[in-house]
């Protein structure tokens, strides 16, 4: 597939700080990129020079081969974390609004059937819940019919159901043909809507592949997971993360683990047994947890 | 990629929509110039205020020498150089009195329209030494609402227009609709144009509808053109609307800006004229007040209102709004940010 978006070396200094040092990567038209990081770690402002709305003390972005052009905006769209509409103006008119800043738009039907804005299209856009005013948000970022379109955090404080129906609106764009480039603090959501996924920390791309990929490459191991208090106060062979989830063994040697464990009469009715998640590779480069 | 109308126009819409339905905001701007109105209305027509102000043409400052009446107390007394200049300013209320010692006899002029007037005229004939001779008042008198109407709807379409872009820009900033605009193929000139035409639009519709409504049951002179009046109130709103603009342009904070209109609006409410007359005062107060396009806009208003002056004859006061619209304009939009940071 083409190259639609590529950040070359791409560097960004503010007085006392270095957000961005030197990161590159190129998101390839149709697949959804996920950008991922601890706070701090410098993705906002990676995303920020991607869309043109800041622009970087080194390196270039390229859009379809070529530096960002005057009409960057017009093939673009973005849904911000945290942003504020119009006050007073429905979601309709919202729509009409934004829909008449660009030369070419979708049809206002296409974008409330595909983002289901028909229940709640002439209210106040002061008065929706969370789950509406992201569909809403997401309603004007399609109205342009973007061939890009940046999520930044889109879930972020919806309740589980609300982020699933999200999920499955992603779904939709991205089986649509679209490029994505998503930003998220769930590592559940990189896993199910990432074609690829990038990590930065302290300004640096430090790992980019398919979530399968760099998964394999970085864990050989198996997770077991028990009660905490069920291993605490005694020596083992192997080491063991407590958290407040619980207790968790990384092994290659699940048998001799399981072994010692049923030697040292420890109760395995409780045990479970899962492959390495993006949460723990996301701990393993970056020692945080992305969540916290 | 240059200006485009329909990205304009949609946001104008916009703006104006907004407006339109915050009623809170709406009532506010219909209401405040009512309530003003008729609370000077009220104020001035009842036993007027303690202190008068006696404009005095002579050759030397007035002493008690010259005459006994020039040592009452909580009389203003100040020094004219032009005595038909003076008479205007007695039949437009800006002094209760005038004397004139500048002849062999001494004349004073009073406007029967004014009850201060006519209580500072007992002052001077009780206050013994010479009687001075009474002049007939040239021209149609005027009552103070007449001169104070367009001073309460000055102020109140200043208001409109310093906060209603000033501070709402601000707003717009800080909670992120600035930046979810600059995502789009919207300039900031197109921006910029737009919250001040649907300010200007807003203001001279709700300005216009208050004049007309105070006209129909108070019914001021009007010795000039309509349209010459709604020329220059446009101009003037645009030059007060440029002046939010800047203050806009680059505050990140609602507390801020808020602050920084103060500072604008308070001295410029006060000094401009809108209310009271700033003859005696001192001549700084007197030059500072010429920097506010308030003061401009309050005298050409008068000026074709009370006395029939025309657009074209307004060079001055034109010249200093158009002036002050295009430096705040130019510098609001070369420093305009979307964003806080």
């Amino acid at each position: 597939m083409p190259v639609l978006l590529e950040a070359r070396d791409l560097v960004k200094h503010y007085p006392k700080v270095k957000a961005v040092d030197g990161v590159s990567f190129d998101v390839a038209q149709g697949i959804c990129f996920g950008l991922l990081g601890p706070n701090g770690a410098g993705k906002s402002t990676t995303i920020e020079m991607l869309e043109g709305l800041s622009k970087p003390t080194g390196g270039q972005v390229m859009f379809r081969g070529a530096p960002l052009g005057a009409d960057y905006r017009d093939h673009i769209g973005i849904q911000f974390q945290t942003t504020a509409l119009q006050d007073f103006l429905t979601v309709r008119e919202n729509l009409t609004f934004f829909g008449a800043l660009y030369p070419a738009r979708r049809s206002m039907d296409e974008i409330i059937e595909r983002c289901n804005l028909g229940d709640f299209l002439d209210r106040d856009t002061r008065k929706l819940s969370g789950g509406q005013r992201q569909r809403a948000l997401l309603g004007i970022a399609l109205i342009n019919d973007p061939e890009l379109l940046f999520l930044d955090e889109p879930t972020t404080g919806l309740d589980p159901q609300a982020r699933r129906n999200f999920w499955e609106l992603i779904g939709d764009i991205k089986r649509a043909g679209k490029t994505l480039l998503l930003t998220t603090h769930y590592m559940e959501e990189a896993y199910a809507l990432c074609d690829e996924i990038g990590i930065m920390d302290h300004g640096h791309l430090i790992a980019r592949g398919t979530p399968k990929a760099l998964l394999a490459q970085h864990f050989d191991e198996k997770v077991l997971e028990l009660p905490s208090s069920l291993l605490a106060g005694r020596e083992w062979s192997f080491p063991v993360h407590h958290s407040e989830a619980g207790a968790e063994i990384r092994t290659r040697s699940v048998n001799s683990v399981l072994s010692e464990l049923l030697g040292a009469g420890v109760d395995l009715t409780q045990l479970h047994q899962r492959p390495p998640s993006l949460d723990d590779l996301f701990l393993e480069l970056t020692g945080k947890d992305e969540r916290s | 990629m240059g200006f485009s109308f329909q990205r304009f126009r949609a946001a104008t819409i916009a703006r104006s929509i907004e407006f339109l339905r915050d009623r809170s905001a709406l009532a506010w701007n219909l209401m405040f110039p009512v309530l003003m109105v008729v609370g000077f209305a009220a104020i001035f027509s009842g036993p007027g205020q303690p202190v008068f102000k006696v404009a005095v043409v002579a050759s030397a400052e007035p002493t008690t020498e010259m005459h006994p009446f020039f040592g009452t107390p909580h009389v203003q007394f100040y020094r004219e150089p032009e005595l038909e200049a003076a008479k205007r300013k007695v039949a437009r209320h800006r002094v209760d009195l005038l004397l004139d010692f500048s002849g062999d006899k001494p004349r004073y002029w009073t406007n029967p329209e004014s009850p201060k007037g006519e209580l500072v005229e007992k002052l001077l004939l009780g206050s013994g030494g010479v009687a001075p001779e009474k002049q007939q008042a040239t021209g149609k008198p005027i009552r103070y609402v007449d001169w104070a109407v367009p001073g309460i709807l000055g102020v109140n379409l200043m208001f409109s227009c310093l906060w209603g872009v000033g501070y709402v820009i601000v707003r717009y900033r800080k909670s992120g609709h600035l930046k979810r605009l600059n995502a789009t193929p919207l300039r900031a000139l197109e921006f910029v144009s737009a919250q001040i035409v649907s300010r200007l639009a807003l203001v001279m519709t709700t300005t216009t509808m208050m004049f007309v409504g105070c006209n129909l049951f108070m019914h001021f002179p009007m010795e000039g053109s309509y349209i010459d009046l709604f020329i220059l109130t446009l101009i003037g709103s645009l030059s007060l609307t440029s002046m939010g603009l800047l203050v806009a342009a680059r505050v990140g904070s609602e507390e801020i800006s808020g602050g920084l209109l103060n500072v604008i609006s308070s001295p410029m409410m006060i000094l401009s004229g809108a209310f009271f007359s700033l003859d005696g005062s001192p001549r700084w107060v007197q030059g500072l007040a010429e920097i506010f396009p308030l003061t401009h806009m309050l005298a050409a208003a008068r000026s074709i209102m009370l006395d029939g002056t025309r657009l074209i004859d307004l060079g001055y006061p034109l010249l200093i709004l158009v002036g002050t619209t295009v430096v705040c304009m130019s510098f609001g939009s070369l420093l305009f940010k979307w964003t806080q940071d």
